[in-house]
């Protein structure tokens, strides 16, 4: 009997250790930032690209490298494309609030108009 | 590189995902919340790169493809966001499906055992499965945002429902799950056959699934969606025995399915009546007996009168506002009344658009500072005590019927608009909302109507301010 456990056990341990950070982590986003929550996930899980990096790269022939090739392409769009749309919805967050932070509800009546 | 460097290499990349989330707690963090996953992407990707056999062509597909990401990401109009996401999800449901396609055909390449063991292909077939599933329930879900209705049934974003339909669909999940079954006992050879069936009947399940929901419980779908392509990458994070894939597809998967656990609480629909679908069908439908009482209509110029000599205003938008692109000419108003000295604040609603949060990125975009807007739980006890509550555009969100047993809508819970002392509603028409119930809240004596496009009815609003 070895000591070692089945590398299956230890992923399901990191999995379900994962469910519970994710779980904790994504009760506190804000509701305001949540299409960039779901935008940034997105990109995000497109760290898949590492299993597709390694069949594009496999250098054996068979149709591993195609479709590993294929896989790389698509996710990439993800990875480049989430990240960057969820900076560019976030800085239309940020705007405002360096902008004009003490505009917030009541403007005196002499204030300035804009 | 040695295995323990890049095992620890990406379990850095898995912490910098962790703590990008994170940064989602508050706007002020958020961007840089973003920059480190950033940070974790290019360390992941780099160290996967260092060993890998060879790079060449990997490196040129990648440029591609980020390219097509970097242009989408600068042209896409923020009201296009639920569809970009349900196309950016598909890719990765179909990325999940290629690398276990390559992980069948060249096991050695991935450190996985050949023959593929048990245990491994088990993980392949969730993997491959949940994938498939992912990328043709996004596409049809992509086609229903887009409004591609015009291109083909499927896409069309009134549920398409036929007799049987549920059946249909448990004996083809039943099938798919035999054939995947059949592959994980194949013996070396002969695993090609099963694995495809079950890869092509997940193809056909994601599509029959999705074509059922309806316009309005998109915002669950996208969730859901989410939730998958999270799960899928997980899957092939099993069956490469990489913990980074493991962590991040599981905190993409719990994110999405807390979003769609969400959108099903602020609709009071159970996840199940969303799944089974053909809600969201009466779309348009006048109520019946909408004729027969009187609502009192108003001119903009009525409006703008009573907006300036409010103390306070709760702007309500839905998703009429976002259709007709008013959050500009909304913004500008505000500003007006701002500069007068009334009070303005936005009520928004967790379903206000069509993904979760999407209205705050609407108004976000209109330059509207996230302080003047705040979340249901946190404004609706302000309604009494406000002057004015302005609807624009939104309908079931604030239909007081909610608050009565017996009414189809029992129970979801509202913006209380009613409680105001005045209420104006912007309307195109008296048609009912997605729920298809009557609302109240436009017959009573404090409430005045302004029908017409939002965008037309604010800016002649703004005219005569």
């Amino acid at each position: 009997m070895t000591n070692a456990a089945d590398p299956t056990i230890l992923n399901i341990t990191v999995f379900v250790l994962a469910i519970f950070v994710g779980y904790h982590v994504v009760w506190n986003v804000t509701p305001a930032l949540h299409t960039p929550l779901m935008s940034v996930t997105n990109a995000i899980s497109s760290v898949i690209m590492v299993g597709a990096i390694l069949a594009a790269g496999s250098g054996a022939g068979g149709i591993a490298p195609l479709v590993g090739a294929v896989a790389v392409a698509l996710v990439a769009v993800n990875t480049f494309g989430g990240f960057l749309v969820t900076q560019r919805m976030l800085e239309m967050f940020k705007k405002k609030a360096s902008h004009r932070p003490k505009d917030v509800g009541r403007v005196p009546r002499s204030g300035p108009a804009e | 590189m040695s295995p323990n460097l890049v095992a620890l290499l990406y379990l850095l990349a898995s912490v910098l995902f962790i703590l990008s989330l994170r940064g989602l707690s508050h706007p002020d963090t958020a961007r840089r919340g973003n920059v480190l996953g950033m940070a974790g992407m290019a360390i992941a990707v780099l160290t996967t790169f260092s060993i890998a056999r060879r790079v060449d062509i990997a490196l040129a597909v990648l440029a591609a493809g980020g390219a097509a990401g970097f242009v989408i990401a600068r042209r896409v109009q923020m009201t296009q966001m639920p569809e970009l996401v349900a196309a950016m999800h598909s890719l990765v449901g179909m990325a999940a499906v290629l690398i276990a396609v390559a992980v069948l055909s060249d096991p050695p390449a991935f450190g996985v055992g050949d023959p593929i063991p048990a245990g491994n292909r088990v993980e392949l077939f969730i993997g491959t499965f949940v994938g498939a599933l992912t990328f043709s329930g996004s596409v049809i879900a992509f086609g229903k945002l887009a409004g591609l209705g015009r291109y083909g049934r499927l896409f069309s974003s009134a549920p398409v429902t036929f007799r049987g339909q549920h059946l249909l669909n448990l004996v083809l999940a039943l099938v798919m799950i035999g054939s995947g079954l059949v592959f994980v006992s194949a013996a070396p050879g002969g695993q090609w056959t099963p694995f495809l069936t079950m890869a092509a009947l997940a193809f056909v399940l994601g599509v029959l699934v999705i074509i059922p929901i309806g316009g309005a419980d998109m915002p669950v779908v996208i969730s859901m969606l989410n939730s998958y392509s999270g799960w899928a990458a997980a899957g092939i994070g099993f069956s490469l025995n990489n913990s980074m894939l493991i962590i991040a597809g599981s905190l993409v998967g719990s994110s999405g399915a807390i979003l769609s656990y969400i959108m099903c609480r602020a609709m009071n629909r159970s996840f199940f009546s969303v799944i089974l679908g053909g809600f969201g069908a009466a779309e348009g439908a006048v109520a019946a007996h909408a004729g027969q009482k009187t609502v009192k209509a108003g001119s903009p110029e009525d409006v703008a009168f009573l907006l300036s000599n409010a103390d306070s205003v709760i702007i309500v938008p839905g998703y009429g506002l976002a259709v007709g692109r008013a959050q500009h000419a909304v913004k500008e108003m505000a500003d007006k009344l701002l500069a007068r000295g009334v009070t303005v604040r936005y009520a928004i609603h967790p379903v206000a658009g069509r993904m979760p949060g999407h209205m705050n990125v609407l108004l976000a975009e209109a330059d509207v500072p996230y302080e003047q807007v705040a979340e249901m739980e946190d404004i609706n006890s302000d309604f009494g005590a406000t002057d004015v509550a302005f609807v624009l555009g939104a309908n079931d969100v604030v239909n007081p019927l909610a608050e009565q047993p017996g009414s189809p809508i029992y129970g979801m819970p509202i913006l209380e608009a009613h409680k105001a002392r005045t209420v104006i509603v912007n309307k195109r028409s008296m048609a009912a909302g997605y729920a298809g119930v009557d609302n109240p809240l436009f017959y009573m004596d404090r409430t005045m109507m302004v029908f017409g496009d939002a965008k037309k009815v604010v800016e002649e609003i703004v005219k005569a301010l």
